[in-house]
C-alpha cells in the first residue's frame, strides 16, 4: 500500500478491482465503511462475480477475468478524451513530458525488440532520450509528438468504450458510468483509492494491471495523497513483511537485489545499482544503496565482511537464472533434481498451481520437511484420501519430517500489514504438546550444519562458518534481538559527518534509523527500510498511541511504518509545486518557506524545495513513471494480453497467447487447455468464512461453510443440467475435481467480441483433505502452471475449464 | 463529517472494561416474567438498550456468527453445502444468529442486489414467546428490553416457537430448552456489548441506547437516500410494541424481500386467542361444568332404580308378564 | 352362547342377564373394564398434566410428574396410550353406540332424562343419546387431540410443519380440550347422579333393575336372547 489502511477513511471513492476487500480483508474493509459513511464515499466494484464487496457497493460492473488492464486503458482514454486529468499534477509529477527514443513503438500487440525465440523483449529502444548533459529531454509543454504523454494518448486511444465491451464484455453503459466516476476525482478535491488484491496480482500479466491503475491514478493526481493511492491488499498478515526481508529467492533485505552470475564481483554489481539524477537537481535515493547492502553484509556476518574481501560479498549466493521462484523450484523437482525441501509454513499441496504436478514433485524428493501448526496437506500428501488425494502410498519413497510449530497467536514478533505497518504482537497463549517456535526450528538446523561444515569442511564453508550469530540463547534466538539485528546499531563511534569531532552514535547503539547508515563497515543493519524500528527510544512497533491530531488518520504514534515511519507514500506530491496542499481540507504536508510541515513524516528531504526537488525520491527521474522504460519485462505501457487459457482470442492480436514474455516450462506446454475442449472461463478466489487452508481444521469455520463448491450462473447450470446443490465435475487440462454447485444471479454469463458468450466457473480455494471441514478439493487441482511475467507469481484467476453433473466422490477414509 | 454525527454507540466498538465488574442487571430489573400471574416489579428503570443492524453496511462474513458460537460455547456441526450461502442452514439450539442471503433483482435498476440480512431475536417489547410460554420465569424481560431464557425454568414445550412473530427459538434435542439470542445479556450486563457487534467488521451490528440506535438509524438512512434508495427505513416494527434489534434497511417499503422479514410482524391471532380467550373462557366453561355438576348433585334428586323395576326385571327374565314396550316408535330393524 | 348367533338389537357379545333375585345383567366384561380405566386414568393424567401448561395458575401440578420437564415429555405418551386404549374400546362398542330414531325422542324429551322421568322416555337399547354423544363425542376430540397433539409434539414433530399449522393445532389442542374436559365432568357426574351405574365399570354388572329402567329394550333383548340359547 502507498497508504494505510486507515488512510481509507479520507477517499471520495474506492475502486475495488482485482480484489474482493469485504469478503477477504472484511476488517480493513471497515475504512471503506468509514468513509462511505463519513464522507459520502461511493464504492465502485469491477469483477467478474457481483462480490460481497458489491453487495454494499454503488456501482458494480462486470468485467471478464484478465481484462483488466484493456478496462483500465478504456479509463485513462476516457479521461484524456474528456479532458479529465490533473493536469498541473500530470506534467509536474509525472514523466509525461519526457522525450522518448525514436526506436520505441507498438503494433499487434507487442512493443519494439521482440525475439520470439527468447521469449522476450530487447528493451534498449525503451528509454528517454538523454541530452549531452547527461539528463534526460524533456517538453514541459508535451507538444512533443514522441513525449511521454502523446505516445500514451495514442497508446489508450484504440480502447474505445466499445473495445472495452468486446474484450472485456462490460455492458457500455456500465464501463462508461464507472470512467466517469473515477474522472471525476481528476479536481485536486477529490481523491480516488484503488484496492487491489491477488485478483490483479495472480495473472501472467498481473504487474501490468497494477500499473495500468497506478498510471490512471497518477494522470488523476491520486497519489501521495490522502484518500489516494494504490493499495495492494496483502494476501496474508506477513505477506508484506515476507518481501521486504527479501523472502523472495532474486531479492536481498530491502528490495536490494540478489546478485546474478554476470555480477561476479562487488563493483561490477554496485555499477548499474546507485542510479544517477536523470534530471536536474533530483534526489534519487538508490544512490544510497552501498550504505544499506553493506550494512547488510555486516549485519550477515560481522568482521568476516571486510572492505578488503568486499564485504564479503563472495559469500552470496548468484544467480544463474533470473530467480528460483515456487515455479521453477516445482519444476526442477519434478525433474528429479531436487533432494530435499525444508518447508515451512507453507502448503504447496494446495498453493501451488497444478496439484497433480507438485504431487509428483514431492514424490521425486529423498526428505521432505514441513514446519506448521496444522497437519497440512503437503505433510500428507502421500497418504491415499480416496478420491481426495489418489495416490500410492507404497510409490511414493520421499521421506516426510513434521515439525509441528506455533501459530503467530503463540508468539512474540511483529506483523508487517498492507499498510507496511510494523506491528509487534505478544504470545497469546502457550503452544500445544511439542510444538516449537520456528526460530528455534531454524536455530537448531543452522547450529547443526554449522557443526558439520566445522568438521568436514567442503567446498565453501566460509558464510556458514562465518555467519553472525550473536544472540544471548543461540539455541534460540529471540524476537527482539532479531528486531534490534534488522533496525541496525554503530559497530564503532560515529561521528558527525558536519563536526568530525562530535559523536554522533556511540558503538554499539542502535541506530536512529537508515539515516545513519555508512558503506565503510562501520554500521551493520539487517534491513534497511526496516531501520528506526527499534532504536534506542525503544521498539517502536510496539508503541500504541492512538492519537491523531486532527482526524488524518496518520496515526504516527501506533507502531512504526516503513521507511521512517513515514505513512503515505511519495506525500510530498500531496501539495502543488509551491508546496500547498492540492486540498486545504486533506493536507498531509505543507511547505512552509524553510522546511515541510504537516502529520506525516515528509517523503523528501525535510528541506528540499517544493519548485526544485521533485516527489519521487526513488527515481532518477524525480517523477513517477507513466512510461516505465525497460523495468518491466513486458513493456513499458500496460497494453491488453489474454490469458494463457482464454475462452476468446486477443481482439487486438489475434496471434498472440497470453503474455509474450510470460516463461512457459516445455514440461507445461502439452498441459494447457482450449476453449474447445474447456470452454469455460474459471476464476479462483477466497470466501470470507475461511482463511486460506488454516481455517478449515477449525470447527467454527468449518460450521460456516462447511464444504467446496464451485458458483456458476443459472444459464450455465440450464446448459449443462447442473442442479442446485448437486455435485459437479469440473475439469481443466491439468486435473479434475468435484464440488457442489452453488448456482446463483451473482455470475452471469459476458457478452464479449461478436456475440460470443463466456460463462464463468467460480471455485473458491478453502478445502483440501485434511482438517475439520468436509473434505474437498482446491482450484489448483486444475489451474496452469505459469507465473506473472516479472515476479513470477503463479496465475490462478484465468484459466479454462469444463463441467458437468456428477455423482457424490466416493471416499475410502 | 465527523463533527456532525450523533454521539456514536460505545460499548461494541471500543473495548470494554477489563477489570471485573459485578453484573449490573438481574432479577430486579425484571418487568415481564412468562407464566406468571402478577407481574414483577422492577426496583428501577434500566435505559432500553438496542442492536442496530444496518444491513446497508453488511457484508455477509458470518463474523457475527463466528462470535456468536464462541462466545456462547455452542457447537452448530459441520454441515454440508446445499447450493447456497447460509450455513448452518437455519437457526439451530446451537447457533442463534444466522446470515441469511437473497438474490434480488431490483425491477427499477434491473440491476442485482444481495441482500443480506443477519437473522436472529428481536427482542420485541411484546414478545411472543413470553406471552405463549407456560413455564413460570422461563422467559422474562428485562427494564432495558431484553428478552431472555432462563434455562433451569425451560421445560421445552415449544410454545415460545408458536408464540415467536419471526421464527427464533429453537429446542434443543439434547436438553429439551428452548435457545435463541439473549442479546449477550451477560456481556450487556458487565458493560459490554453483544459479541456479535464486538466482532462485526464494518460495524454494521451497533449497540447502545435505543435513543441512540435510532439517531444513529436516522443518520444512516439520509445517506442512503443521497445514494438513490428513497425507501430506506429503520425496521422498528409496532406490532410488536417496537424491537430492541432492529435494521436500517434500503428498501424498508418491503422488508420481505430480505429473507422474508414479516412486513407487519405481530402475535399471531391465533396466538392471542390460544393464551386470551381460549384459557379464559376455557376455565370458565369447565369451572361451570364442574360447579354444576356438583350443584346439581348436592340439591338435585339422583336417579335411583326403583323397587319395581327390579321386579319388572325378574319378571322378564323368569318369562313372566311385564308392561310391553310402547307401539311407537316404531320397531328396530333387527338383524340375525 | 354360540358366535354365529348375533343378538338382535344394541346387545353385544358378553352381556347376559343373570336370574336373581336380584337379577344382574353383564354390561362390561374385564378386559372391557381395564381398558375403560386406562383411558380413564390416561385422561385424568392428561388433564393434569395438560391443565399445568394450559395455565400458569395450575403449573404446579407439573409437581405431580416430577417436574415442567417431565410433564412436557410424559403428557404427550399418556395421550398415545390414552389413543389406542380408547380405539381398542371404540372398536368394541362402536356398534351399539350407532344412532337410532329412538335417540332423537329421548333427546327431544331432554327434560324429562333430567327430571328422571324415565316413564315418558322411549325404550332404549344399551345406550341412550346422551351416552352416545359422550361416545362419539370422545372419539371426535380424541381424533382432534391426538392429531392436534402430534403437530405440536415438539421432540419428534416440531419442524414437521409449518409454525402457522402448529399455531393452529395448539389453538385447537387448547380447544378440544376444553371440550374434552367438560364432556368428562359430564360423563362421571351422569355415572354418579344415575346411581347403578357406576357398578358396570367397577364389578361389570348392573342390576336387572338397572337395566329395566334405562335400557329395558337392551334387557329384553338379552332377556329373549336367553330364551333362544338356553344353554347358560
Amino acid at each position: 500500500m502507498t497508504n494505510s489502511w486507515t488512510d481509507i477513511r479520507n477517499t471520495d471513492l474506492v475502486v475495488v478491482m482485482g480484489g474482493n476487500a469485504a469478503e477477504a480483508h472484511p476488517c480493513g474493509f471497515k475504512w471503506v465503511t468509514e468513509a462511505k459513511a463519513n464522507r459520502g464515499a461511493k464504492l465502485i466494484v469491477v469483477d467478474p462475480r457481483y462480490t460481497r464487496t458489491a453487495s454494499v457497493s454503488d456501482m458494480y460492473a462486470p468485467i471478464r477475468q484478465g481484462t483488466d488492464i484493456a478496462f483500465l486503458l478504456g479509463v485513462m482514454n476516457y479521461c484524456i478524451q474528456n479532458d479529465r486529468v490533473q493536469w498541473e499534477y500530470t506534467k509536474a509529477y509525472t514523466n509525461a513530458s519526457f522525450i522518448v527514443k525514436d526506436g520505441f513503438g507498438y503494433s499487434d500487440g507487442l512493443f519494439t525488440g521482440y525475439d520470439e525465440e527468447k521469449r522476450d523483449y530487447d528493451k534498449s529502444s525503451w528509454d528517454y532520450v538523454i541530452g549531452e548533459d547527461g539528463f534526460a529531454q524533456v517538453d514541459p509543454t508535451l507538444q512533443h509528438p514522441r513525449c511521454v504523454w502523446n505516445l500514451l494518448k495514442q497508446h489508450v486511444s484504440v480502447y474505445t468504450p466499445e473495445m472495452v465491451q468486446r474484450i472485456c464484455g462490460t455492458p457500455q453503459d456500465k464501463f462508461l458510468k464507472v470512467a466517469q466516476m473515477i474522472s471525476e476525482c481528476s479536481t485536486p478535491t477529490k481523491t480516488m483509492t484503488s484496492m487491489y488484491a491477488l485478483g490483479w496480482t495472480q495473472h501472467s500479466h498481473g504487474a501490468q494491471n497494477i500499473r495500468a491503475m497506478a498510471m490512471l491514478q497518477l494522470i488523476l493526481g491520486n497519489i501521495g495523497v490522502r484518500g489516494g493511492g494504490m493499495n495492494a491488499l496483502r494476501g496474508h498478515s506477513n505477506i508484506q513483511g515476507l518481501t521486504d526481508l527479501g523472502l523472495m529467492s532474486h531479492l536481498l533485505t530491502g528490495y536490494l537485489n540478489m546478485p546474478t552470475e554476470a555480477e561476479a564481483d562487488y563493483a561490477t554489481y554496485m555499477s548499474t545499482r546507485q542510479f544517477k539524477p536523470l534530471r536536474p537537481g533530483q534526489t534519487s535515493y538508490w544512490q544510497n544503496y552501498s550504505k544499506f547492502m553493506v550494512s547488510f553484509q555486516k549485519a550477515m556476518w560481522g568482521d568476516a565482511a571486510r572492505a578488503e574481501n568486499d564485504w564479503a560479498y563472495d559469500y552470496i549466493p548468484k544467480l544463474d537464472v533470473p530467480s528460483y521462484d515456487v515455479l521453477r523450484m516445482f519444476e526442477l523437482m519434478n525433474q528429479g533434481r531436487v533432494n530435499g525441501y525444508l518447508c515451512q509454513g507453507f502448503n504447496p499441496l494446495l498453493a501451488f498451481p497444478d496439484r497433480n504436478k507438485i504431487t509428483s514433485a514431492l514424490s521425486k524428493l529423498k526428505f521432505l520437511v514441513t514446519m506448521d501448526p496444522l497437519d497440512t496437506e503437503t505433510s500428507r500428501f502421500w497418504e491415499n484420501h480416496g478420491e481426495f488425494n489418489d495416490v500410492n502410498p507404497a510409490a511414493i519413497r520421499t521421506e516426510v519430517f513434521q515439525l509441528p510449530s506455533t501459530c503467530f497467536a503463540e508468539e512474540e514478533g511483529s506483523l508487517t500489514n498492507s499498510g507496511r505497518w510494523l506491528q509487534w504482537h505478544w504470545p497469546g497463549g502457550s503452544p500445544p504438546g511439542e510444538a516449537k517456535h520456528d526460530n528455534w526450528i531454524t536455530a537448531q538446523i543452522f547450529l547443526r550444519m554449522r557443526e558439520l561444515y566445522r568438521r568436514e569442511g567442503g567446498a565453501f564453508p566460509d558464510p556458514v562458518l562465518n555467519l553472525s550469530w550473536e544472540y544471548a540463547d543461540p539455541d534460540e534466538p529471540t524476537a527482539e534481538e532479531l528486531a534490534k539485528e534488522i533496525n541496525g546499531r554503530a559497530l564503532v563511534d560515529l561521528a558527525d559527518p558536519a563536526d568530525p569531532s562530535k559523536v554522533l552514535l556511540q558503538a554499539g547503539k542502535q541506530v536512529v534509523n537508515f539515516s545513519q547508515l555508512r558503506d565503510d563497515g562501520s554500521t551493520m543493519c539487517g534491513c534497511w527500510i526496516y531501520s528506526g524500528c527499534f532504536n534506542e527510544a525503544g521498539n517502536n512497533m510496539a508503541r500504541r498511541g492512538t492519537e491523531d491530531p486532527d482526524g488524518t488518520g496518520t496515526y504516527l504514534n501506533w507502531t512504526f511504518a516503513w521507511p521512517l515511519n513515514r505513512r503515505t507514500l511519495y506525500n510530498r506530491a500531496s501539495a502543488d509545486l509551491q508546496g500547498r496542499p492540492w486540498d486545504p481540507s486533506r493536507k498531509l504536508l505543507e511547505w512552509n518557506g524553510t522546511q515541510w510541515t504537516g502529520y506525516d513524516v515528509p517523503d523528501i528531504a525535510p528541506n528540499a524545495k517544493p519548485g526544485d526537488v521533485m516527489p519521487f525520491i526513488m527515481n532518477q527521474e524525480g517523477t513517477s513513471r507513466l512510461f516505465a522504460r525497460g523495468m518491466m519485462r513486458d513493456g513499458p505501457f500496460p497494453a491488453h494480453m489474454e490469458p494463457f487459457e482464454s475462452p476468446v482470442p486477443n481482439v487486438l492480436a489475434p496471434r498472440m497467447r497470453g503474455n509474450p514474455v510470460a516463461r512457459i516450462f516445455q514440461s507445461d506446454v502439452a498441459r494447457f487447455g482450449n476453449s474447445d475442449e474447456f470452454p469455460f472461463a474459471a476464476t479462483s478466489y477466497r470466501l470470507t468464512e475461511h482463511f486460506h487452508f488454516w481455517t478449515k481444521h477449525n470447527r467454527v469455520n468449518a460450521a460456516l461453510q462447511p464444504e467446496f463448491f464451485v458458483e456458476i450462473s443459472h444459464e450455465l447450470a440450464a446448459m449443462r443440467g447442473i442442479t442446485e446443490g448437486g455435485w459437479v465435475r469440473v475439469w481443466s487440462k491439468r486435473g479434475s475435481v468435484k464440488a457442489k454447485a452453488v448456482v446463483t444471479r451473482r455470475i452471469q454469463p459476458l457478452h464479449c467480441d461478436g456475440g460470443r458468450v463466456v460463462h464463468v466457473v467460480g471455485i473458491p480455494l478453502h478445502w483440501g483433505f485434511m482438517g475439520a471441514a468436509k473434505k474437498g478439493f482446491g482450484p489448483n487441482s486444475l489451474s496452469p502452471f505459469v507465473g506473472e511475467a516479472n515476479i513470477e507469481t503463479p496465475g490462478y484467476k484465468a484459466f479454462l475449464v469444463n463441467i458437468e453433473p456428477t455423482t457424490p466422490p466416493g471416499v475410502v477414509s | 463529517m465527523s463533527g456532525t454525527m450523533a454521539e456514536q454507540p460505545r460499548t461494541a466498538v471500543s473495548n470494554p472494561p477489563v477489570r471485573a465488574l459485578a453484573a449490573n442487571f438481574g432479577e430486579q430489573d425484571m418487568m415481564r416474567r412468562s407464566a406468571t400471574r402478577s407481574e414483577p416489579v422492577p426496583t428501577r428503570q434500566l435505559t432500553p438498550v438496542a442492536k442496530l443492524i444496518d444491513v446497508s453496511k453488511c457484508i455477509g462474513c458470518k463474523a457475527c456468527q463466528s462470535a456468536c458460537i464462541e462466545w456462547n460455547d455452542t457447537d452448530p456441526g459441520v454441515g454440508v453445502n446445499v447450493g447456497v450461502y447460509e450455513n448452518p442452514h437455519d437457526l439451530t439450539d446451537q447457533m442463534y444468529t444466522l446470515m441469511r442471503f437473497t438474490e434480488w433483482v431490483n425491477p427499477e435498476t434491473s440491476n442485482l442486489e444481495w441482500l443480506i440480512r443477519k437473522d436472529g431475536c428481536m427482542h420485541c417489547a411484546d414478545p411472543g414467546c413470553l406471552k405463549a410460554c407456560p413455564a413460570p420465569g422461563a422467559i422474562v424481560q428485562y427494564t432495558n428490553g431484553i428478552v431472555d431464557f432462563i434455562h433451569e425454568n425451560c421445560i421445552g414445550c415449544g410454545y415460545c416457537v408458536k408464540g415467536c412473530p419471526f421464527n427464533i427459538p429453537r429446542i434443543s434435542q439434547t436438553d429439551h430448552r428452548a435457545y435463541k439470542c439473549t442479546l449477550c445479556s451477560d456481556r450487556v450486563a458487565v458493560g459490554q456489548g453483544p459479541a456479535c457487534a464486538k466482532a462485526c467488521p464494518t460495524q454494521a451490528i451497533v449497540f447502545g441506547t435505543k435513543e441512540d440506535m435510532k439517531k444513529h438509524a436516522a443518520e444512516r438512512i439520509t445517506d442512503l437516500k443521497s445514494r438513490g434508495f428513497a425507501n430506506a427505513g429503520l425496521y422498528d416494527p409496532p406490532g410488536v410494541g417496537g424491537t430492541h434489534v432492529m435494521y436500517v434497511l434500503h428498501h424498508a417499503d418491503k422488508p420481505n424481500i430480505y429473507s422474508d422479514l414479516p412486513d407487519n410482524p405481530r402475535i399471531s391471532p391465533l396466538v392471542e386467542t390460544w393464551k386470551g380467550m381460549t384459557k379464559y373462557v376455557g376455565l370458565a366453561v369447565m369451572g361451570f361444568a364442574a360447579v354444576g355438576s356438583i350443584v346439581h348433585g348436592i340439591f338435585g334428586r339422583a336417579n335411583r332404580v326403583a323397587r319395581e323395576d327390579e321386579e319388572n326385571a325378574e319378571k322378564l327374565v323368569e318369562g313372566r308378564p311385564v308392561p310391553p314396550p310402547p307401539e311407537e316408535p316404531a320397531p328396530e330393524t333387527r338383524a340375525g | 352362547m354360540s358366535q354365529d348367533v348375533i343378538p338382535a338389537g344394541s346387545a353385544q357379545p358378553g352381556d347376559a342377564v343373570h336370574p336373581g333375585p336380584p337379577v344382574t345383567v353383564n354390561r362390561y366384561g374385564p378386559l372391557q373394564r381395564l381398558n375403560h380405566w386406562i383411558t380413564a386414568s390416561s385422561l385424568i393424567l392428561l388433564l393434569l398434566s395438560g391443565m399445568a401448561l394450559f395455565t400458569p395458575e395450575l403449573f404446579f401440578l407439573t409437581g405431580l410428574f416430577g417436574g415442567g420437564q417431565n410433564t412436557r415429555t410424559f403428557h404427550p405418551w399418556i395421550g398415545v396410550i390414552l389413543f389406542f386404549s380408547f380405539f381398542i374400546f371404540f372398536f368394541q362398542l362402536w356398534k351399539a353406540n350407532l344412532p337410532e330414531r329412538t335417540d332423537w325422542i329421548w333427546l327431544t324429551r331432554i327434560k324429562d332424562v333430567v327430571g328422571g322421568h324415565e316413564e315418558n322416555l322411549p325404550e332404549l337399547g344399551k345406550y341412550n343419546a346422551g351416552q352416545k354423544f359422550i361416545f362419539w363425542g370422545m372419539t371426535g376430540l380424541i381424533l382432534v387431540l391426538i392429531a392436534s397433539g402430534l403437530l405440536i409434539w415438539d421432540q419428534y414433530f416440531g419442524e414437521a410443519t409449518s409454525i402457522l399449522i402448529r399455531r393452529i393445532a395448539v389453538l385447537t389442542h387448547a380447544i378440544a380440550a376444553v371440550l374434552i374436559i367438560c364432556m368428562f365432568i359430564l360423563h362421571v357426574y351422569a355415572g354418579i347422579w344415575t346411581r347403578g351405574t357406576l357398578r358396570a365399570m367397577t364389578r361389570g354388572t348392573v342390576t336387572g333393575g338397572w337395566a329395566w329402567r334405562h335400557h329395558r329394550k337392551w334387557l329384553r333383548q338379552l332377556a329373549g336372547r336367553r330364551k333362544v340359547d338356553p344353554a347358560e
